[in-house]
């Protein structure tokens, strides 16, 4: 591992004063993922800047309605937290799907939404990879990409992106706050991951320097109901092959409205809008969220070892709509 | 300065950044040089000579070198000593009290919850630290979805297919700290589910929690 400066900045001005624009300068939060990545050599920044106490770490009521989540907070804390668990329910669920309860007391939410990929080729620095070297090759393409996509991939990358909670957000339409050496934006979720397209070494729209300082939760949808369902190799600790966030409003056996993201089956957290569009207006049956869930699929190029994913895919959501409706 | 410890560094790198630091360790103070690249678990195992923390895959993955950090449980591995300095740590050496054991290290013995003992130090730095969390409310991912005292929708988890999903609309859960979550089987092996045992002794260790959780 290359030697790096350690800095511990206590407010958000000194962390972006501490990083400007510099790429070999990064950002630390529970470092459950930066510091196994460094261990791996698969990035080895100069300096790290411990944003963990410079980074908000409250969960407040907007005025709104909605509710303001620092990025600073530890994702067991904000899947504890009573405004979650009462207005979010389906964010709670997500967060603690994912990893162990030792991990989710260390990792931010900001730390959450940039965690990298979990390919095998892009942790194994004695692989090619065109995420972690660009233009060195893919070799997942021809090789072992059983969980990664089946939607948005290019002949470049085919990763997928392996947090939860970024699926809940996604779905639930969070606003995500940043700060950063060119002013302070608002990026509406799944805007902050991109596609691989050409350039697959950029998972987000950030830009170098750019600091997550807060994640907005537009207030609860009066009606809509919430789940969040992970599909895994085993039932604890582990990763998930297919996930599905929803919110479903139905009204009079008709779908009012919903919002459905779908996760680990892309380079992004998926935003399931042909599926929304199709289910809008239409009669809350098993039938209809199979058609919802084929039309959002008819685009699933999957690979060789992934194609059951699209089946599990749409099982999974089907399954989740169907107990969403069922329980009205 | 004692001890090497085990990070690898690459010899042709430029040199190490080190950083004085005070780490208070089982109500001790300890005045060290830290690399900046070290690990809570090397600095332990390597400097402190508090081997009881174990290195199972170095990647977050185990669950061997859990200790607790201002009293929550983390993986060691995974944590810089630098980013300590200012933290309590306890590690299993520092888990009982005046020479006596804990009442989760007295309930392994009796429940046989080890065999070659390698995880049991990082099973039962998670076990309290759980005990913590459940005492605290923290829910897990099967926990009810209406804890007891909470509106008909409200919180809770999606691990049961057949329970009745929420609605975000309902804010019923009751003002007040959360209701403490009683440990069941179920609920110790989701939460314990960071921490693997090669030997198998989870029905040993289930039992011991439940039996200290009571
Ligand atoms: C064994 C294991 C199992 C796991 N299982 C799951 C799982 O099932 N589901 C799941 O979703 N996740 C899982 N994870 C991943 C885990 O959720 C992430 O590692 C964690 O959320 C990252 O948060 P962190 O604060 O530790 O980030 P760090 O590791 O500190 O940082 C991650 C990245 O974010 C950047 N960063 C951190 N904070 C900010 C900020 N405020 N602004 C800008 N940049 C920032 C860092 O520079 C770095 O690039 C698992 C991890 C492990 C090790
Ligand atoms: S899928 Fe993406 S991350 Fe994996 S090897 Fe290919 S380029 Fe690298
Ligand atoms: S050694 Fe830390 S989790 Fe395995
Ligand atoms: S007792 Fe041997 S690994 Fe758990």
């Amino acid at each position: 591992m290359r030697p790096f400066a350690y800095h511990r900045p206590s407010t958000v001005a000194e962390a972006l004063e501490a990083t400007g624009t510099s790429t070999d300068v990064m950002y630390l939060g529970g470092g459950t993922n930066l510091i196994d990545l460094m261990r791996l050599g698969v990035v080895s920044p100069g300096t790290l800047v411990d944003v963990t106490r410079a980074a908000p770490a409250t969960v407040e009521e907007t005025p709104g309605g909605g509710l303001r989540v620092g990025a600073g907070v530890r994702n067991g804390d904000l899947a504890a937290h009573p405004l979650v668990r009462r207005g979010y329910p389906m964010l709670a669920e997500a967060v603690l799907a994912g990893a162990s309860g030792q991990l989710r007391n260390m990792a931010t939410v900001g730390g959450n939404l940039l965690q990298r990929t979990r390919c095998a080729y892009f942790q194994d620095v004695s692989k090619p990879c065109n995420k972690r070297s660009p233009g060195t090759g893919c070799p997942a393409r021809a090789g072992d990409h059983r969980n990664l996509a089946i939607l948005g991939h290019s002949d470049s990358c085919v990763a997928t992106h392996p947090s939860d909670m970024a699926v809940a957000l996604a779905a639930l339409g969070a606003q995500v706050h940043v700060e950063g050496p060119g002013g302070a934006h608002v990026v509406p979720m799944p805007g902050l991951h991109r596609l691989p397209g050409d350039e697959p070494d950029r998972d987000t729209v950030l830009a170098p320097g750019e600091l997550i300082t807060a994640v907005e939760l537009p207030p609860p949808r009066p009606g809509g109901r919430s789940r969040f369902r992970k599909a895994r190799d085993r039932a604890s600790f582990s990763f998930a092959v297919v996930s599905v966030a929803a919110v479903l409003e139905v009204d009079g056996g008709v779908v009012r409205d919903c919002r459905i993201a779908l996760g680990a089956v892309a380079h992004v957290p998926w935003r399931a809008e042909a599926a929304e569009t199709a289910l809008r207006g239409a009669p809350a049956t098993e039938e209809e969220f199979g058609r919802a869930a084929d039309a959002e699929l008819a685009a699933a190029r999957p690979l060789p070892l992934n194609r059951f994913k699209v089946a599990l895919a749409r099982n999974l959501l089907v399954r989740v709509l169907a107990d969403l409706a069922e329980a009205r | 300065m004692k001890g090497d410890a085990n990070t690898t560094y690459d010899d042709a790198a430029p040199a190490p950044i080190t950083v004085d630091l005070q780490l208070s360790v089982n109500d001790q103070l300890y005045p060290v040089t830290v690399d900046t690249r070290e690990t809570l678990l090397d600095t332990l195992r390597g400097r402190l000579d508090l081997t009881g923390a174990k290195k199972g895959c170095d990647h977050g993955q185990c669950g061997a070198c859990t200790v607790l950090v201002d009293g929550r449980r983390v993986v060691s591995c995974l944590t810089l000593t630098v980013s300590v300095d200012d933290r309590t740590i306890t590690t299993v050496e520092g888990l009982g009290s005046g020479g006596a054991l804990h009442p989760l290290q007295k309930a392994f013995i009796d429940h046989d919850a080890l065999q070659c003992g390698f995880c049991t130090p990082g099973q039962l730095c998670s076990a309290a630290g759980v005990l913590a969390e459940a005492a605290a409310g923290w829910p897990s991912l099967v926990t009810p979805r209406s804890p007891p005292g909470a509106g008909p929708e409200a919180a809770g988890c999606s691990h049961d297919p057949a329970a009745p999903p929420h609605d975000p609309a309902a804010r019923a859960l009751p003002d007040g700290p959360p209701e403490p979550v009683r440990l069941g089987e179920e609920e110790i092996r989701e939460r314990m589910s960071g921490n693997l045992c090669r030997c198998g002794a989870y029905p040993g260790i289930v039992a011991a929690i439940a039996e200290v959780a009571r």
